[in-house]
C-alpha cells in the first residue's frame, strides 16, 4: 500500500505501484491541475513537488512517492499560490494554461529557497518546462516580481491592459482542458493506427480479438454512419475518419477499440488483428508529383495551385539594375501545443454532445454531423479550453471518434491522445521548397518579382488549399511591387497532412522574400532597413492583387525601428571578428485577416436579462489568444456599460451563434466588429426607452439598468424575458467584404491588413555554428491595441515559434514524433524582447483594431536567418538553421571569400541610417 | 497476478539480490528513461525498484578515493561536496535535461541505459570509473569503458545490480570541466559532448583525462590527446583533429550530422581545456 501526503493529511492509494504518480494524482485523488503532455519527461506540464523539489509527476512510479510530501497546485500552501496567482495574471503570464500549473510548481520551489531570484535563477528553475504560447517573457517576469502590469478599465475598456476575463481558472488549476472534461467512468477510446507511410490493409478476426481481450467494441470505416469523408474546404473533402482498406500516411487511424479504461489503457494495440501490405510511399514535394496519385482527379498529386499576376514581371527583371535571385527550402514544423488532443462524448436524448479542445467548434459540428450521418442540431458541440492550437486544431481530430463510440455504445466516450499519436495524427506547417527573383532600379525601388512554391501538404487536403491561395497574394512581402508573378502548388505526398499553421505558409514564403532584400540592398549599396523603407506600402498603395490598401503602418513601424537598428548595428561592429560574431537582419510582414476571398461571418449575441445580468455570448474561442477579453472589451465600450459586468457565455454550439473558427487573425477584428456593431445595437435599444441622446451614460447596479443625460435619470424597466431568456437583446452578424479573385488572382481578397517588422540581433560561433537570439525588436501596427498586455503576449509567443521555426523546428516523419527529438525554444532559449505597438486605425477594424495573432511569427524566421547572414556571410538554404547547416554554411562562405573577388552582395551598412529614415508622428508607440 | 504486475521495492540489497536470483526483473531507479520508453500508465513488469534500498545511495569520501551510489541522483552530485576532479561530473550534472530530470535521474541508471549520448558517461571516464555489481554469486568491479559495450548494452548479467561507482584516489586529482553541444537550452539531447580532468604540477600536465560523448556508439577516452598534453605546459592547441578523429564514428541523426560531428571535436575539446589553463583557472 502507498500512503501520499497531501497538505498535512495521508492518502492510501489503491493504484499499482508502478504507476504514474501523474495519473494518480488525477484520477484517484481528482488533482487535475497535474496535467499531461507527453509522458516522458520533455514538457514539464506535469511538474510537481515531492518532499519540495520539483519532479515530472509522469516519470515517479507511485510506489517511490510513499511516505512523500506531494504538492500541486491545488494542495500547494496557499499564500505562495495566491501570490504567483495574482503574479501570472498581472502580467499576462497565462495564456493557454496548460503549462501554467507546472511552471507555478517550479517556481515555487525556487521561490521557497530564494525569494528574490534573478532571471537566470527563474530560468534555471523554469527550464524543465515547456510554454508554447508566451514566450516564456511573461512568465519570468511573474516569477521574478516584477511590479503588475495589468490595470483596471476606468470608463472604459479598450486600450486597457486588463487581466484577461477568464484568467482565475488557469492560474489555480481548475480549468478544464480536453482531458479534464467528462465522467470519470467514461468508456475509453484508442485508435489502432498504421504503422507504414502508406499501406493496404485488412483486418483480421474482430470478434475473436475483441472476446479475447474483453474490450466491449471495435469500430471500423464500415461502423460510419455518414459520409466517411471530412474536410475543412468541402469540396475538397477527401479525408476519412478511419481510413478504408488503404492508409495513407504513419498514424492514420484505421480503427477504434472501446472498453472499460481498465480494460483499454493497458492493451497492447499491436496485437490487433490486422495486415498491412506496404506500399510505395513518397515524402516530399519534390517526390510528389512523379508518385502514384493519392487521390484520384488530382493530377501529378497537385491539390490545388494558387497564382497573382500582375504587369510583366519578367520584363521587369530584364530591365532592372539589380537582380537577386535564391532558393529556399523549409520543413515539417509541428504545433507542439502542450495538450495533446482530448475529448469526451455522449448522447443527450437523441443528440451528441462533445466536449473537446478546438479552434473551430462550428465546423467541428458540421463535419462531425456529416461523418456520422447526423443532423447538424443533434450534434452539440461544447469546447472545452485548449491548451494551445496555433492552426492544427482547426481540424476534427477526436470529435467524429468519440462522437461514433458514444453512438455505438449508448455510453459516455473518452479519448486522450498520446504524443507520440499527437505528433502524428495532427497537421504540420507545410514544408516548401522555394524560388525567387526580385529586381531593383538603381535607386533601390524593386520593379518586379516572381516567385515560385512547391508546398508538400501530405496526404489529405485539409487547409493546403488556403496555404497555396494565400502564399501567392502575400509573397511580395508589404511591398511595392509593380510586376508580379506568384505560384504556389500544394502537392499531395504519404507525409503528415500539412494543414494551417500561424500564417498558412506566409513565413515560409516571407523567409524567400526578405533573404532576397537583403541581397537586394547591398546590390543597391542601401542600407538594409533603408531599402525596406523605399518599397514599403503606403496608404493609397496597390497590392499584387490590384487592392487598393487604405490603413497601411508599415513605415510607422520600420521608423519605430530605426533607433533600435542603429544600436544593435554599432553593438554588433563593437564586438569585432572573434570566434563568436554578431549581426542584425530586419524583416517584415503584412497578413490578410479572414478568410481569403471567402465569406466568413461572425455574429455576436448580447443581453441583459430580466433579473439584470449582462451577458456576452462569445463564439470565437479563445485558444490562449485573448479572444473572452478582447471581445467583451469591444462589446462593453461599444454599449457603454463596464466591462465588469459582462458575463461570458462560451462558444457551446448549442447556446451561442457562430464567430466562425479562431484562424486566419480574424476574431478580433471579425468578431470584433460583430462585438462591436451587437453593443451599440443593445445601446440604442436600451436608449430607445429613454428620451435620450446617444451621449447618455449607462450603468447598471444589480437588476437596475439607469440611463443619464445632462444630469437627469432615467431607469430602464427590464420586462420579460424572450426566447433567449433577455429583456433586452441585440445580436449582429459582421462578414468582411472581399471579392473573389480571378485567374490572376486580382480582387480584394482580405478586407483589412496587419502590418508589422521586427529586428533581430544574434551571436554565432563561427566554429560550431551555434546561434544564440540575444534581442529582437518588434514593432506591429495593430491598428487600435485593444489590450496591449494581451498583444504584447501575442508578440512574444509568435517570436518564440518563429525563433523555432528559424533554428530548431525540424519534424521528421516517423523520426521525431516526441519532445525530446523534436525541439521547441525552452525559457533559456529566448532573447530579450521589446514590443512596439502602432496604432493606425484601419477604417473596417472595431475601433480601428487589425489583427495580429499570426503577423507576429512571419518577420521572426527571416530576420534571425538575415542576422546569421550579416554575422558570418553564411548564405542559409534550409531552415531550422542547425547547428551544422549554418558551420556548412559560414564553411562555404569562407571557401568563397578566400578563393574569388569579393561579391556585390557585401553589406553596405557602414553608412549611417540616420538621413534615411525619421520618426513619424501618425504613430502611436506603446509599451517599452 | 500475472508477471508484468509484479512491482518489488525491496529495502536491503540482500533482498534484492535474492529476489533478482529468483526472477529476472527490469531494475528500476530514477525511471527518467524507462517510462518514456513506454506509453503505458503503468511501469510493465515484474519491475524490481532498488530505490528503496538506502545503502544504495549517497556520496562517501575514503582513502582510497571516492564512491558514489548506485542511486545517487544527479542533484545528489550536484549537491555534494566534491574535489575540483568532479567539476566536470557536476557541470554534466546540470545539463542531464533539467531539474525535474536531475532530481530523479540516477548516475546507475544512466549508464546502465547505455545511451551514446549519456551525459554523465564522458566526465565518469575521465575519473576512471569503476562500476561494481553484486549477485548472489559475489561482487566484480570493472572498468567503466569495459562496462559499456555498445548503445544499450552493458555488461551485466541478468542477476546482478550495479551498487556502485568507485573513483579511485589518484582519479580524484585535478581539475574537471565538461561541455555540452546541443540545438537547444535544457532539456537537450547532446550532439556531442566532451569532458576533461587535467593534473597540473609547475604549469606542467601531469595527468590528463579527456573524453568525448555522442561522436561514437560509446564515449570514449582520447589516449592519443592525452598523451600529446602530458608532459607539457597546458596548451590547447596540442589538441589536433588528427588525435581525435580516428576514435571517432559520428553517426548521422535528427540533431546533426557525422562530418560536423567530426569536425566540431576538436574544437570543443579545446574549448574545454581553455578554462583550465594556468592562466584562465587563476
Amino acid at each position: 500500500m502507498t500512503r501520499l501526503v497531501i497538505w498535512g493529511k495521508t492518502y492510501e492509494i489503491q493504484s499499482a505501484p508502478g504507476r504514474r504518480l501523474s495519473e494518480v494524482l488525477r484520477d484517484e485523488l481528482n488533482l487535475k491541475s497535474v496535467k499531461v503532455g507527453c509522458d516522458a519527461g520533455d514538457c514539464g506540464a506535469c511538474t510537481v513537488l515531492v518532499d519540495g523539489a520539483q519532479v515530472c509527476a509522469c516519470l515517479v512510479p507511485v510506489a517511490q512517492a510513499d511516505g512523500a510530501t506531494i504538492e500541486t497546485l491545488e494542495t500547494a500552501e496557499p499564500d505562495l499560490a495566491k501570490t504567483l496567482q495574482a503574479a501570472f495574471l498581472d502580467h499576462g503570464a497565462a495564456q493557454c494554461g496548460i503549462c501554467t500549473p507546472g511552471m507555478m510548481m517550479a517556481a515555487m520551489e525556487l521561490l521557497r529557497a530564494n525569494s528574490t531570484p534573478s532571471r537566470r535563477e527563474v530560468e534555471d528553475a523554469l527550464g524543465g518546462v515547456l510554454c508554447r504560447c508566451t514566450g516564456y517573457a511573461k512568465i519570468v517576469d511573474a516569477v521574478v516580481g516584477l511590479a503588475p502590469r495589468a490595470a483596471r478599465a476606468n470608463g472604459h475598456a479598450v486600450g486597457v491592459p486588463l487581466r484577461r476575463l477568464d484568467g482565475q481558472p488557469k492560474v489555480d488549476g481548475s480549468e478544464v482542458f480536453g482531458a479534464d472534461a467528462g465522467p470519470a467512468e467514461a468508456l475509453l477510446v484508442r485508435a489502432v493506427r498504421a504503422p507504414h507511410f502508406h499501406a493496404q490493409f485488412r483486418f483480421g478476426d474482430l470478434g475473436a480479438w475483441v472476446a479475447s481481450t474483453g474490450v466491449l467494441k471495435v469500430l471500423t470505416a464500415q461502423d460510419i454512419p455518414g459520409q466517411n469523408r471530412f474536410g475543412v474546404i468541402p469540396p475538397l473533402a477527401d479525408q476519412p475518419a478511419l481510413a478504408e482498406d488503404t492508409a495513407r500516411f504513419l498514424g492514420e487511424a484505421v480503427a477504434l477499440v472501446v472498453g472499460p479504461a481498465d480494460v483499454v489503457e493497458p492493451l497492447d494495440l499491436s496485437t490487433f488483428p490486422v495486415d498491412w501490405e506496404p506500399l510505395d510511399h513518397a515524402m516530399t514535394e519534390a517526390d510528389g508529383p512523379t508518385a502514384p496519385l493519392l487521390h484520384d482527379a488530382r493530377d501529378g498529386n497537385v491539390l490545388i495551385k494558387g497564382r497573382v499576376a500582375s504587369g510583366d514581371p519578367e520584363g521587369a527583371l530584364a530591365q532592372s539594375a539589380h537582380v537577386a535571385e535564391g532558393r529556399f527550402q523549409t520543413s515539417y514544423v509541428e504545433h507542439a501545443y502542450i495538450e495533446p488532443e482530448a475529448g469526451v462524448a455522449w448522447m443527450d436524448g437523441d443528440t451528441l454532445v462533445i466536449h473537446a479542445c478546438t479552434q473551430a467548434p462550428i465546423m467541428d459540428r458540421d463535419d462531425t454531423a456529416l461523418v456520422l450521418g447526423l443532423p447538424q442540431d443533434k450534434v452539440r458541440i461544447v469546447p472545452t479550453a485548449a491548451g494551445g492550437g496555433f492552426g492544427a486544431k482547426l481540424d476534427l481530430s477526436v470529435q467524429p471518434l468519440i462522437g461514433l463510440a458514444a453512438m455505438v455504445t449508448g455510453q459516455p466516450c473518452r479519448m486522450v491522445y498520446t504524443r507520440n499519436e499527437s505528433m502524428r495524427a495532427s497537421t504540420k506547417r507545410h514544408p516548401g521548397t522555394m524560388a525567387a527573383r526580385i529586381g531593383a532600379d538603381a535607386e533601390g525601388r524593386v520593379t518586379g518579382m516572381v516567385f515560385d512554391g512547391d508546398f508538400n501538404t501530405g496526404a489529405y487536403a485539409s487547409w493546403g488549399p488556403t496555404v497555396a491561395t494565400r502564399v501567392p497574394v502575400h509573397a511580395s512581402g508589404p511591398y511595392r511591387t509593380p510586376n508580379y508573378r506568384a505560384e504556389a502548388r500544394a502537392i499531395h505526398t504519404n507525409g503528415p497532412t500539412a494543414g494551417a499553421f500561424r500564417g498558412f505558409g506566409v513565413p515560409q514564403a516571407a523567409i524567400m522574400q526578405e533573404l532576397l532584400y537583403d541581397d537586394l540592398a547591398a546590390k543597391c549599396g542601401i542600407d538594409r532597413l533603408a531599402f525596406r523603407r523605399i518599397n514599403a506600402f503606403v496608404d493609397g498603395d496597390k497590392t499584387p492583387s490590384g487592392q487598393t490598401l487604405a490603413s497601411v503602418g508599415m513605415l510607422e513601424c520600420l521608423d519605430a525601428l530605426a533607433p533600435a537598428w542603429e544600436r544593435a548595428l554599432a553593438e554588433a561592429a563593437a564586438h569585432g571578428n572573434g570566434p563568436t560574431r554578431r549581426g542584425v537582419g530586419i524583416a517584415s510582414c503584412w497578413y490578410g485577416c479572414g478568410n481569403t476571398a471567402l465569406p466568413n461571418p461572425s455574429t455576436i449575441r448580447i443581453g441583459i436579462t430580466p433579473d439584470g445580468r449582462l451577458r456576452l455570448h462569445q463564439g470565437a474561442t479563445d485558444i490562449g489568444q485573448g479572444a473572452n477579453t478582447v471581445i467583451a472589451q469591444i462589446a462593453a465600450d461599444a454599449l457603454g456599460l463596464s466591462i465588469e459586468a459582462v458575463e461570458l457565455v462560451g462558444p457551446d454550439t448549442g447556446v451561442t451563434p457562430d464567430c466562425g473558427k479562431t484562424s486566419a487573425s480574424r476574431q478580433t477584428f471579425i468578431t470584433g466588429r460583430a462585438a462591436e456593431a451587437a453593443g451599440r445595437a443593445l445601446r440604442a435599444e436600451i436608449l430607445r426607452h429613454t428620451n435620450f441622446s446617444d451621449a447618455a451614460v449607462l450603468s447598471l447596479a444589480g437588476a437596475t439598468l439607469t440611463a443619464t443625460e445632462n444630469g437627469k435619470t432615467q431607469v430602464i424597466e427590464l420586462g420579460a424575458a424572450n426566447a433567449q431568456g433577455y429583456a433586452l437583446m441585440a445580436e449582429e452578424t459582421y462578414d468582411p467584404p472581399t471579392t473573389v479573385l480571378d485567374a490572376d488572382g486580382q480582387g480584394t481578397p482580405y478586407a483589412l491588413y496587419g502590418f508589422g517588422a521586427q529586428i533581430a540581433e544574434v551571436e554565432v560561433d563561427l566554429a560550431l555554428g551555434t546561434t544564440r537570439v540575444l534581442k529582437m525588436t518588434a514593432a506591429h501596427d495593430v491598428g487600435r491595441a485593444i489590450n496591449p498586455l494581451l498583444a504584447e503576449g501575442q508578440i512574444e509567443g509568435g517570436i518564440a515559434q518563429g525563433l523555432g521555426l528559424a533554428l530548431m523546428e525540424e519534424f521528421l516523419p516517423g523520426r521525431t514524433e516526441n519532445l525530446h527529438d523534436y525541439l521547441i525554444p525552452t525559457v533559456g532559449d529566448m532573447p530579450e524582447i521589446t514590443s512596439i505597438l502602432i496604432e493606425k486605425p484601419d477604417p473596417e477594424g472595431p475601433m480601428g483594431a487589425k489583427g495580429l495573432g499570426e503577423h507576429v511569427l512571419i518577420p521572426t524566421a527571416p530576420a534571425i536567418l538575415n542576422a546569421i547572414r550579416h554575422a558570418t556571410g553564411a548564405n542559409l538554404t534550409k531552415a531550422p538553421a542547425l547547428p551544422h547547416r549554418v558551420r556548412a554554411a559560414i564553411g562555404a562562405a569562407e571557401f568563397e571569400a578566400n578563393s574569388g573577388p569579393k561579391s556585390d552582395t557585401d553589406f553596405a551598412e557602414t553608412a549611417s541610417v540616420s538621413g534615411a529614415v525619421s520618426v513619424s508622428e501618425t504613430g502611436t508607440p506603446h509599451g517599452s | 497476478m500475472s508477471t508484468e504486475d509484479i512491482y518489488h521495492r525491496p529495502t536491503t540489497l540482500s533482498q534484492a539480490l535474492e529476489a533478482l536470483a529468483e526472477t529476472p526483473f527490469r531494475i528500476a531507479a530514477g525511471c527518467t528513461d524507462l517510462f518514456p520508453a513506454t506509453e503505458r500508465k503503468v511501469l510493465q513488469g515484474p519491475v524490481l525498484d532498488i530505490t528503496g534500498i538506502g545503502e544504495l545511495r549517497g556520496i562517501s569520501h575514503g582513502p582510497d578515493g571516492v564512491t558514489m551510489g548506485a542511486t545517487t541522483t544527479w542533484r545528489d552530485v550536484i549537491e555534494a561536496d566534491l574535489p575540483p576532479a568532479f567539476d566536470g561530473l557536476k557541470l554534466a550534472a546540470r545539463e542531464v535535461g533539467a531539474r525535474q530530470i536531475q532530481a530523479r535521474g540516477t548516475l546507475a541508471g544512466n549508464l546502465c541505459n547505455a545511451s551514446p549520448a549519456a551525459d554523465g558517461v564522458p566526465p565518469l571516464l575521465t575519473l576512471d570509473a569503476v562500476v561494481e555489481l553484486a549477485s548472489l554469486r559475489g561482487t566484480r568491479q570493472l572498468p567503466l569503458s569495459d562496462f559499456l559495450k555498445g548503445p544499450r548494452d552493458v555488461d551485466r548479467a541478468p542477476d546482478e545490480i550495479v551498487t556502485r561507482l568507485h573513483i579511485p584516489a589518484k582519479a580524484t586529482e585535478g581539475q574537471g570541466f565538461f561541455l555540452k553541444l546541443g540545438a537547444r537550452k535544457y532539456l537537450v539531447i547532446s550532439i556531442a559532448m566532451t569532458a576533461a580532468r587535467i593534473v597540473l604540477k609547475d604549469g606542467i600536465v601531469q595527468d590528463a583525462a579527456l573524453a568525448i560523448g555522442a561522436c561514437s556508439p560509446v564515449a570514449t577516452r582520447l589516449p592519443k590527446a592525452e598523451a600529446a598534453l602530458i608532459g607539457q605546459p597546458l596548451d590547447v592547441a596540442r589538441i589536433t583533429g588528427d588525435l581525435i578523429e580516428p576514435v571517432l564514428a559520428p553517426i548521422d541523426d535528427a540533431r546533426a550530422d557525422a562530418g560536423y560531428r567530426r569536425g566540431t571535436a576538436t574544437e570543443l575539446l579545446r574549448r574545454t581545456l581553455a578554462p583550465l589553463t594556468p592562466e584562465r583557472a587563476a
